[in-house]
């Protein structure tokens, strides 16, 4: 095996207020924000989650704080990180867009990096002058698309357009020239962001099978940032977490994505109180605890497999008035982020103003199977017309876990199912053999 | 084992760091990627007269109805002598060049922000935008050149008194210095733009008072002798002066000015390449 990218001790510094703050318009608009009593428009950037603290050295940010790692030739490397981990800057210093602060990377082969289908994609020229517009940028020579171009066009399936303006093209088609050409990029590492993912299903599988093609039966390395766990667990075999600016974790997939999640859901378990709500909602009406247990303990977010569900939900009006015509919404998540299964009550309620009600779940007939699973809450008001409008709700919340009944029962099974399913409580199943 | 460290470095086939050196432009990529230099200028020429009526005779309308205006205006109004040249050429001979560097100017000063969007997803060299635009308006300047000769050689049937001079033969080397010069000051520009925006918006005006800071109106002997020292500082002045000294015959171009002219020249190309191969790797960061 040998090494593809070898990244060493790599910072990445911006500088806070500076950017941008060196005219004479914008120290004005600071001034008249603090006469009115405003926030500064132009205010150095506070930390927007927790532990970023540290990226922080008075008017310096640090996006990258001593990144190392390597990559193999022909490995699909997964790089997975909340917002503002530091993907991007490190993506945008990979695709050479900027340069580091400190450090280098050493890159052995071409390599070429997809943060955007379609760069360069001129509105006026057709469809095969454009090809060679995007190509060039990308790297290619005219010569090298020359000889693609049949296969380019047959790719994208607009073979009756290509001598037409791509203005006129519908949306569909300009994406599908735009992602032929650089299908048919061959660099030995390709950058790709998940923004190529974005698109209608079809070409989500087109544009990943043809990752998955590059890199499998050309031996090609592929480097691919995702926000989607399945896309990641799809097509990587090694995934790398950035958080706060560092690599958190580099390792194999599965244990790669457990760490992702965990880091993740951290922030939001348990703790009701500090809990971000969309603008408007958890006024009128407030969730102010989610339990989940089973028959035996009242919290516990430790079930074993097949036990009786119970989600006890405590809700109270803050309002001055009766609130009446409620309905409650219970989601069951799995931590791919999957809506798995959804409940509603079955009746309208009313609460009483200032009046705290307890609302209990109870259920045997839906069935986890193991792994970790979280709870979105959405209470709404029933309006006139139909439809409901949303008083309180929470996403992803309230992580608990269902755990094998047998601790060692198949541990091959356990490994590879760490994404929750539902599984039916009650069904009959029989083989018959001799006919 | 230093040997085997020195092997090791030579087997990456590139390596990203932080800017470094004054001087950091790579020449030989910018060759490789002349293909790209080839379809930028190809998209500018075929865009330029798309769902146009005139198509490409637009390059000529600009530069004959200036032409036509100035010799009503500066001509026949203000009377402002023209060292004894028809007016219509006089002024013709300097709108041709100015329009060059006119126009240059104002596209190459704003190669980063018009390119932010493609600048910000894809690497490749960054000189390849301004070395388009410049190939462009050459291309275009050519046309006007060709324009500007016919009605050279119209007035040359008629008698006009017009003769080419020697300094003709040095014609390719002026339109050389031409095109360095409005490449240097353009880079230049477009790399203080990216931090301060304002330039962007004094470049029209400034454009326009530049002119009259250059022979175009009016010729280089009307000039006052206690302020020409200053005055051919302005590398213009030297490269109107002497593309109408080189065909029409006439003007007070010297080789002190044709020096000053080549060193102000190299300054600026200098400047502009050093401040530009500072800012192509982070400007991202800061635009």
């Amino acid at each position: 095996m040998t090494t593809a990218i070898k990244i060493e001790n790599l910072w990445k510094e911006y500088r806070l207020g500076v950017i941008g703050h060196g005219t004479l318009t914008h120290d004005l608009q600071s001034w008249w924000a603090k006469v009115r009593g405003k926030e500064d428009p132009n205010a150095k950037i506070t930390p927007m989650f927790a532990g970023q603290e540290k990226q922080i050295d008075g008017d310096r940010f640090w996006a990258l704080r001593d990144i190392n790692f390597e990559v193999e030739q022909s490995e699909i490397l997964g790089i997975i990180g909340k917002n503002g981990a530091g993907k991007s800057t490190l993506l945008k210093i990979l695709s050479r867009v900027t340069a580091p602060t400190r450090g280098n990377i050493n890159i052995k082969g071409r390599i070429a990096s997809l943060l955007e289908v379609g760069t360069g994609f001129h509105p006026e020229l057709t469809g095969r002058e454009n090809v060679f517009m995007n190509g060039a940028i990308l790297g290619m020579s005219k010569q090298e698309i020359k000889s693609k171009l049949d296969e380019i066009i047959g790719f994208s399936g607009v073979e009756s357009f290509v001598d037409t303006p791509v203005k006129r093209y519908s949306s569909g088609m300009y994406v599908r020239l735009a992602f032929a050409v650089a299908a048919h990029l061959e660099p030995e590492i390709l950058v790709v962001d998940e923004v190529l993912a974005v698109g209608d299903a079809e070409f989500q599988k087109k544009a990943i099978g043809k990752m998955e093609e590059v890199s499998k039966d050309r031996g090609r390395t592929v480097l691919f940032v995702s926000h989607n766990m399945r896309s990641i667990q799809n097509l990587c075999n090694r995934v790398c977490i950035i958080n706060n600016g560092s690599v958190m974790f580099k390792g194999d997939t599965d244990t790669g994505i457990k760490e992702y999640l965990k880091i993740t859901y951290n922030r939001t378990r348990y703790s009701f109180k500090d809990i971000k709500r969309p603008l408007g909602v958890g006024k009128k009406v407030r969730i102010t605890d989610i339990k989940i247990g089973n028959t035996n303990k009242d919290e516990y977010n430790c079930l074993p497999f097949g036990s009786t569900l119970i989600f006890k939900i405590k809700c109270t009006n803050l309002s001055k008035n009766m609130i009446e015509g409620l309905q409650l919404v219970l989601g069951i998540n799995n931590l791919m982020e999957e809506r798995i299964a959804t409940l509603t009550s079955p009746y309208n309620f009313d609460i009483k103003k200032g009046e705290t009600i307890h609302i209990k779940i109870s259920t045997d007939a839906i069935l986890l199977n193991p792994a970790q699973y979280s709870l979105s809450v959405n209470i709404t008001e029933t309006i006139r017309f139909g439809g409901g409008k949303s008083l309180d709700k929470l996403d992803k919340v309230s992580i608990f876990e269902i755990t094998n009944l047998v601790e060692k029962q198949n541990s091959k099974f356990k490994d590879t199912v760490i994404y929750g399913t539902l599984t039916l409580s009650d069904f009959l199943f029989s083989i018959n053999y001799n006919k | 084992m230093e040997q085997k460290i020195a092997r090791q470095l030579e087997s990456w086939d590139m390596i990203i760091k932080p800017k470094t050196g004054w001087f950091d432009i790579d020449l030989t990529e910018l060759w490789n990627y002349r293909d790209l230099i080839g379809m930028f200028v190809k998209r500018d020429f075929v865009t330029f007269y798309k769902q146009t009526i005139l198509g490409p005779l637009w390059y000529i309308i600009q530069p004959l109805m200036t032409t036509v205006v100035f010799t009503i205006i500066f001509g026949n109004f203000a009377k402002i002598p023209t060292d004894d040249l028809p007016p219509f050429l006089f002024y013709l001979s300097g709108n041709v060049v100015w329009g060059y560097f006119a126009n240059t100017l104002r596209q190459t000063s704003d190669t980063f922000n018009t390119n932010a969007s493609i600048f910000g997803k894809v690497y490749f060299p960054r000189l390849t935008v301004p070395a388009a635009v410049s190939i462009v308006n050459f291309a275009q300047f050519f046309i006007q050149l060709v324009l500007f000769i016919g009605f050279y050689f119209y007035y040359m049937l008629q008698g006009t008194p017009i003769t080419p001079t020697i300094w003709i033969l040095a014609v390719p080397l002026l339109l050389l210095q031409m095109a360095l010069l409005t490449f240097g000051i353009g880079i230049l520009l477009s790399s203080m733009t990216t931090k301060y925006k304002d330039l962007k918006f004094a470049m029209g005006f400034v454009i326009q008072l530049w002119m009259y800071a250059t022979p175009i109106v009016y010729p280089l002997s009307q000039v006052p002798e206690k302020f020409r020292t200053l005055y051919v500082l302005n590398p213009m002045v030297s490269i109107v002066e002497s593309f109408r000294y080189a065909f029409l015959g006439s003007g007070a171009i010297q080789w002190s000015y044709v020096g000053i002219s080549w060193l102000v020249t190299m300054f600026f190309l200098f400047t502009g390449i050093v401040l530009f191969s500072r800012i192509e790797k982070t400007f991202m960061d800061t635009v």
